[in-house]
């Protein structure tokens, strides 16, 4: 069964609409790449499945998204909790200003857990599945913020996991990343399919052919093509699939 | 002859050219702006500190432990101005107690909470409006509610309620300030780790925003305690040699005492007027400094 469905699904930021009757399932433990031009809605598509967009103002949805086959959108659905199942990483790597310790700890302290302990186990867990405890073991009380960009992003997937969530959005999460940074944060993906349903949206058409199982390409709001990553890059069936790729290989 | 002289000479119009563009010079352009802005600082700075210098000169031969500790006497033109200074420190105590919960949640929900409706943007301009009110005006409210519709009489919770709502502006507007600023990344990176909107306003937002709130309440305790109208009809007492026992009673306080003896007392020394008033700076000064320390020490947790 696919772990997230969306039907029909249309976003207004007021009058404009970002996304357009899009239908699309993502199944459980794949990656599904999306990839597009810039403003082609995968952001707002992306903060659509743990419902960020509820902070814009004038922001309205229409269609269904369903995780495990509930309506997140439905009346009464629990928003808070609804984040703690998906978890997203941000283009920018986003540290809070706290240490890196309390950065990771942040998460699993809001739903109430204080055993020193059981915090120690959290943060040691998840920087290693984010790949950075060898980096930063011997200085966790050092402010997030020091960190080199590349570390700051795998803090944020550390921080991420360290809620335990079941589905991680990526939201271009190496546009500002120098390629082995970019390398470490693939690589942590690719492990982290195993447990999570991963959603990436990038801007690297060639990251999207790296790590991802199938492939989405959106255009002005509409999903064009979704195809098992391979058929996406051999043989796209759309012609503006065809030509943003070879574009962007090219 | 001489229109070829002219030629080859440099024309006039074309020195005033060559004169302008060495007076458009940037670096000389820029000398000339630091000068101004330069100008403009000292021009700020000087009467700050010949105000401080004045006053410490005249006022520090007063300051003794007896000034500090004792009741005035002899009509206040000798013994000291301790009932003011105890006066003062409840006065503005309390003003804090009541002024920045009210003002700190009032800004946390006009930021946080409340939609951009017609009613919330007639609240923000009120506000803003309110902080423009002559503090006078103030006195009277507090005269007319407080001590005389609510009964409390002129009391030390009269006047530090008019005391607060003559601050509350302030805070509000620079607590509303400190909060808008905190980047609205910060609440999405909370709110997507499942953090409740208000654990991430606790959390996040405030700690953030504390250093700019500490400034509004650093700005609004200097002006609750150096302020005379406010309290003139609402808490201040003429002269009151002895310490308030409740929240109902009156008071002597720095900024009306410094008024009493620089006005009304005839043959008072001058220095005994002048140590009031530095003991007064002294204090506003004081607290200052704590509110800035404390600032500085959340700045660095950051
Ligand atoms: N907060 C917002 N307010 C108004 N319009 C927005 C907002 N965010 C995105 N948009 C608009 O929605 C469209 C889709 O944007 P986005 O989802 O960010 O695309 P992408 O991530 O593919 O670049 C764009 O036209 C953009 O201008
Ligand atoms: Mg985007």
């Amino acid at each position: 069964m696919s772990k997230i469905v969306a039907r029909e699904l249309n976003a207004w930021y007021d009058k404009k609409c970002a996304v357009k009757s899009l239908s699309i399932e993502i199944n459980k433990n794949e990656i599904l790449g999306i990839i597009g031009p810039a403003n082609s809605g995968k952001t707002t598509f992306l903060r659509c499945l743990n419902r960020l967009n509820d902070l814009e103002p004038h922001f309205r949805i229409e269609g269904n998204v369903l995780i495990d086959g509930r309506d997140i959108y439905a009346k009464g659905a629990d928003v808070d909790a609804l984040r703690k199942r998906v978890g997203m990483v941000f283009a920018l790597p986003l540290p809070l200003p706290m240490s890196i310790y309390e950065n990771i700890v942040y998460g699993p302290r809001r739903q109430g857990i204080s055993a020193r302990q059981k915090l120690d186990g959290i943060v040691e867990n998840s920087l290693k599945e984010a790949y950075l405890w060898d980096e930063v073991k011997d200085r966790l009380d050092m402010p997030a913020m020091k960190l080199s960009g590349g570390q700051q992003q795998r803090l944020c997937i550390a921080r991420a996991l360290a809620v335990e969530p079941e589905i991680i959005l990526f939201d271009e999460p190496s546009s500002g990343l120098d390629p082995i940074s970019t390398a470490k944060v693939e690589e942590a993906m690719l492990k982290l399919k195993e447990k999570y349903t991963i959603v990436l949206v990038t801007n690297h058409t060639k990251q999207a052919a790296r790590v991802s199982d199938r492939v989405a390409f959106f255009l002005m709001g509409e999903l064009v093509e979704i195809a098992p990553t391979a058929r996406m890059f051999t043989n796209p069936r759309d012609p503006r699939t065809e030509g943003y790729i070879s574009g962007k290989f090219g | 002859m001489n229109e070829t002289l002219d030629t080859s000479t440099t024309p006039p119009a074309a020195v005033k050219e060559t004169l302008l563009k060495q007076i458009l010079n940037p670096r000389i352009v820029q000398k000339g702006a630091f000068f101004l802005l330069l100008l403009a600082t000292l021009l700020v700075i000087v009467p700050v500190g010949m105000i401080v210098v004045i006053i410490v000169a005249k006022g520090a031969p007063a300051i003794s432990w007896e000034f500090l500790s004792a009741m005035p006497s002899r009509g206040m033109r000798a013994g000291g101005i301790f009932p003011a200074i105890i006066g003062s420190i409840y006065l503005v105590g309390a003003t804090i107690v009541f002024a920045i919960p009210v003002g700190v949640f009032s800004a946390i929900y006009l930021v946080e909470y409340a939609g951009n409706t017609l009613l919330t943007r007639m609240v923000k301009l009120a506000i803003i409006n309110l902080a423009g009110v002559p503090s006078i005006v103030y006195g009277l409210f507090g005269l007319g509610l407080f001590v005389i519709f609510l009964g409390f009489g002129p009391s030390i919770l009269a006047g530090a309620l008019t005391l607060a709502i003559m601050i509350l502006p302030i805070i509000i507007t620079t607590s509303k300030e400190a909060l808008d600023a905190v980047p609205k990344s910060f609440r999405e990176a909370s709110l997507a780790l499942g953090a409740s909107k208000w654990q991430t306003i606790r959390h996040v937002v405030l700690p953030n925003a504390l250093p700019g709130i500490l400034t509004g309440i650093i700005l609004g305790i200097s002006r609750a305690a150096g302020e005379t109208a406010p309290i003139l009809f609402t808490v201040a007492a003429f002269y009151l040699p002895r310490l308030p026992t409740s929240v109902f009673d009156q008071v002597m306080v720095l900024p009306y005492h410094l008024f009493v003896v620089s006005t009304q007392i005839p043959n008072i020394e001058q220095s005994y007027t002048y140590g009031t008033a530095l003991v007064l700076v002294g204090m506003v000064l004081v607290t200052n400094l704590a509110a800035i320390l404390l600032r500085s020490k959340y700045r660095k947790k950051l």
